[in-house]
């Protein structure tokens, strides 16, 4: 059965999982609705910049993120001096690249959603003297309901499903950095078999159900 | 010439015919090739035995490089290697019990030193005396469960009774490499690697070190083995003499294994 390393694999992913939705979330609906909206020369760098995690390699992410956050990296410096200290193998850098890797699955959903958005209806909301921000909740965000949906589910089953990235700055510490995917990872090659195969069923049945939930209440193709 | 239907099946075939003659000709009929699966550790002195080898004997040996763990799963589910060096001396017994190799060709080809080691200079002093007094926020080491280094590693620190007091500070690579990387990158200030990964011609590449006496752990014996599927190739049997006579044991010296006492 699940010993209580496995289950403390699991709740860690859980919680990371989580966290890094909800950041995403943030940071998703601007950059997403900017892309949606903007006619700028920029839309296309910044377009490629969210879009380059699905290219990449985990480990090309991981490798640089090693790099650039460690003690001499540019990125660590910054850190190092905000107090909040090196960010490898700590849960804290394991949220930040997990954000950077999941970026385009929240960002593309709710630009495709906010796209679908006729220029119209936002008009008509200020024709109705609602102001930018009143008209963005009250109209663009009820309406891209579906896009945001779809960017919770791909983003929390994204990071859960992360492996490459952890494995390079995680460092494998119980509790901090040790994920399910890891733990699969260290039953396999040490041989526990019947641990591995726990566990993954348990990924293989939940990538499933997530999905199957996904196309359930979001079906393609139907939405007006 | 071809046309119609005949070329898509005549194609194919020709391609067939023109891969054979090429790769045909690229090695030559006398010379053999032994594809041996390698232990990571071990891949940078391997290139250069490599070398020597086709230089010497006109034989090819094509590594491929891996964990030892790993390889021994792809071997056993029927990768095609001909020979293996591995970075322990217990998974060719495996093998052998296993019916896919022969016992009679297992050998200690190398003995790995184990070091701590940091990528800053002095950091590390030349009697280890840095782990008592416990100066530092991560020490790195290879994921002891998977890893011979690893738990080389565990078995040193348990013999100085530290293993409690610092556990909290550990931080786990899939192998030695990724340790190396750990460290190398300033992540972690100091770690134990293989000796191999930080020597230079008989010296300390860089940063500072303290060379494990071998006493405070197993010896890391790596053994190999050549493969069932290897049995009757000339350059397998070729390459194992080699790997432990003189020229070859010279460039393991050089990397900082030490050799097998007989």
């Amino acid at each position: 059965m699940l010993d209580s390393a496995d289950l403390a694999a699991i709740g860690l992913t859980l919680q990371l999982a989580t966290l890094t939705t909800a950041i995403l979330l943030v940071i998703g609906t601007p950059v997403a609705w900017w892309l949606a909206r903007t006619r700028s020369l920029w839309k296309g760098v910044v377009s490629a910049l969210v879009a380059m995690p699905i290219v990449l390699p985990p480990t090309v992410l991981g490798f640089y993120l090693l790099v650039a956050l460690g003690p001499n990296g540019p990125l660590g410096v910054i850190t190092h001096s905000l107090g909040l200290g090196i960010l490898p193998f700590t849960f804290a850098g394991l949220v930040l690249a997990s954000t950077i890797y999941s970026l385009p699955f929240v960002v593309q959903p709710l630009q495709n959603a906010f796209e679908a958005i006729a220029e119209q209806t936002l008009e008509a909301a200020g024709t109705l003297r609602a102001s930018p921000w009143d008209t963005f909740f009250s109209v663009a965000l009820p309406m891209a309901r579906p896009g945001y949906l779809t960017a919770c589910v791909l983003g929390f089953a994204h990071t859960i499903g992360e492996f490459g990235v952890v494995l390079m700055i995680g460092g494998n510490i119980p509790g901090q950095t040790r994920v399910v995917s890891v733990q699969i990872y260290d039953h396999v090659e040490a041989m526990e078999f019947g641990h591995a195969h726990l566990l993954s069923a348990g990924m293989l049945i939940f990538a499933f159900f997530v999905l199957l939930l996904l196309y359930t209440l979001n079906p393609t193709g139907r939405r007006s | 010439m071809f046309s119609g239907k005949s070329s898509r099946i005549a194609n194919p075939v020709a391609w067939a015919v023109l891969i054979g003659l090429l790769t045909g000709w690229m090695h030559p009929v006398r010379a053999d090739v032994v594809s041996v699966a390698v232990a990571a550790n071990f891949s940078t002195p391997m290139k250069v035995i490599v070398a020597e080898f086709a230089r010497d004997t006109g034989h090819q040996a094509e590594p491929s490089f891996g964990a030892t763990g790993k390889l021994h799963t792809q071997i056993v589910h029927g990768a095609p290697f001909e020979m293996l060096l591995a970075a322990d001396d217990v998974t060719c017994g495996k093998l052998v019990q296993a019916g896919l190799a022969m016992e009679q060709t297992r050998r200690t080809y190398a003995v790995g030193r184990l070091v701590l080691w940091s990528s800053r200079p002095g950091f590390v002093d030349d009697r280890g005396e840095i782990l008592k007094s416990g100066d530092f926020r991560h020490l790195a080491l290879a994921a002891p469960r998977l890893a011979p280094y690893g738990a080389a590693a565990i078995e040193t620190l348990t013999a100085l009774g530290l293993v409690d007091k610092l556990q909290s500070r550990f931080v786990q690579g899939e192998n030695i490499a990724q340790a190396y990387q750990f460290i190398t990158s300033g992540n972690a200030e100091l770690g134990f690697v293989a000796l191999s990964q930080v020597m230079v011609d008989g010296g300390i590449r860089e940063g500072s070190a303290w060379i494990v006496p071998e006493a405070s752990h197993r010896p890391l014996r790596q053994e190999a083995v050549i493969l069932k599927r290897g049995e009757n190739r000339p350059a397998a049997l070729a390459f194992l003499d080699y790997l432990t006579g003189p020229r070859a044991q010279t460039v393991l010296q050089a990397f900082g294994y030490r050799l097998e006492t007989r």
